[in-house]
């Protein structure tokens, strides 16, 4: 190749190649990598708030449970999950709302009238009416729902887990 | 810098040797029909990139597969565009090859010394046609589902190993979970393994032969 001032065609197609090779790349790679963590970019926002029917259907000072049923989408794929909260109306017309999922490990406390408890069938876990600990293996006590009320209709802040 | 650090790579690898022998040939003056070959190999690893990302996501099974597509198209950042270009890809890829053929046919480049080049093209060839096959079940859409019905029971048609063929095809008497699993199998793992071998054949006999030069008049 005899050396000349202007640029030889080897080494013209050689930058064009490289040029065209780099944008060609950027345009396939940059959505490629997107596609690869997409799933990790989500946010989910399960965050809503439940309604528990009217405030009367709750008798004060007794706890009565509601359930609700969520649904988890994952890709392709379906979950169904259920909870179970415990409402409790007190004398003076405030309502607390407790999760029925112990928390030493998830089983589902019930209440019992005669001992006035919800009493964990797994470990013999004791919480008391407001989910304060007795006695027992748990950890601390029953995990506890944000409530709101509008228009006598009770909502339960469910968080997304 | 870059100068050493090659020169010191260069002379445990000889990695100019390789581009010398693999890219820097000696060639006949050809024409545009003569890329053929390479938009081949483009079109496999392409195909072969986009492929390993759908599986990302892809599931082969008749309860998920076709959720899953969905999921690519509709859920996933660019996923539509993934598929896309291996959907697209796919068609491209068989008529470049099919091309490609035609190519060598025409401008007598089968001849001595390149039989065997011609054998293994005309495997590929094949083979190409095998995953345009395989890859068509895989949506688990109506289409897909009855096509491979349709192209199984062709098969199926064979003299005397016609009933075997189709339930070797098929994995059992109807398309099921298990048709889906072995086309899947075979489309990513059977079919690019082997055209891979023999890409690699077909290849070290075009660096080590040479290409043919167009045919003249006195030819």
């Amino acid at each position: 190749m005899p050396s000349s001032p202007q640029m030889s065609r080897r080494e013209f197609v050689g930058i064009v190649t490289a040029v065209v090779g780099t944008f060609m790349g950027a345009v396939l790679g940059i959505p490629a990598i997107n596609y690869l963590i997409a799933p990790a970019l989500k946010k989910e926002s399960a965050d809503v708030w439940i309604p528990a029917g009217p405030v009367e259907n709750y008798l004060v000072g007794v706890p009565t449970l509601f359930n609700f049923n969520r649904t988890k989408v994952n890709g392709w794929e379906k979950t169904v999950n259920s909870y179970g909260v415990y409402i409790i109306h007190h004398e003076d017309g405030s309502i607390l709302a407790l999760s029925n999922k112990c928390t030493h490990l998830s089983c589902r406390v019930n209440w019992k009238p005669e001992t006035s408890a919800y009493v964990c069938p797994c470990h013999d876990a004791l919480f008391d009416i407001d989910g304060q600990i007795i006695k027992g293996p748990q950890p601390r006590p029953l995990d506890e729902y944000e409530t709101k009320i509008e228009e006598n209709i009770l909502f339960i802040h469910y968080l997304g887990s | 810098m870059f100068q050493k650090t090659f020169t010191w790579l260069d002379e445990r690898l000889g990695l100019k040797t390789i581009y010398d022998t693999v890219l820097d040939r000696k060639v006949p003056k050809v024409n545009w029909w003569f890329t053929l070959g390479s938009a081949s190999l483009f079109l496999f690893l392409l195909q072969g990139i986009t492929g390993i990302m759908l599986t990302i996501y892809y599931v082969p099974s008749p309860d998920h597969a076709y959720d899953s597509i969905q999921y690519i198209m509709t859920g996933v950042s660019y996923g539509w565009l993934i598929r896309g270009v291996h959907h697209w890809g796919a068609s491209l890829m068989v008529l470049v090859v099919f091309f490609h053929m035609l190519r060598t046919y025409f401008f007598g480049a089968y001849k001595y010394p390149r039989e065997f080049t011609w054998v293994t093209g005309v495997l590929l060839l094949l083979l190409t046609l095998g995953m345009g096959f395989t890859g068509y079940l895989l949506p688990w859409n109506q289409r897909a589902y009855w096509a491979t019905t349709v192209a199984t029971s062709i098969a199926g048609t064979v003299p005397f190993l016609g009933n075997f063929i189709n339930q070797a095809l098929r994995g059992g008497m109807d398309l099921s979970a298990v048709t889906l699993a072995r086309f899947f199998s075979a489309h990513i793992w059977w079919f690019p393994a082997i055209i891979g071998a023999l890409i690699g054949v077909h290849l070290y006999m075009v660096i080590r032969l040479g290409i043919s030069s167009v045919p003249k008049e006195e030819d």
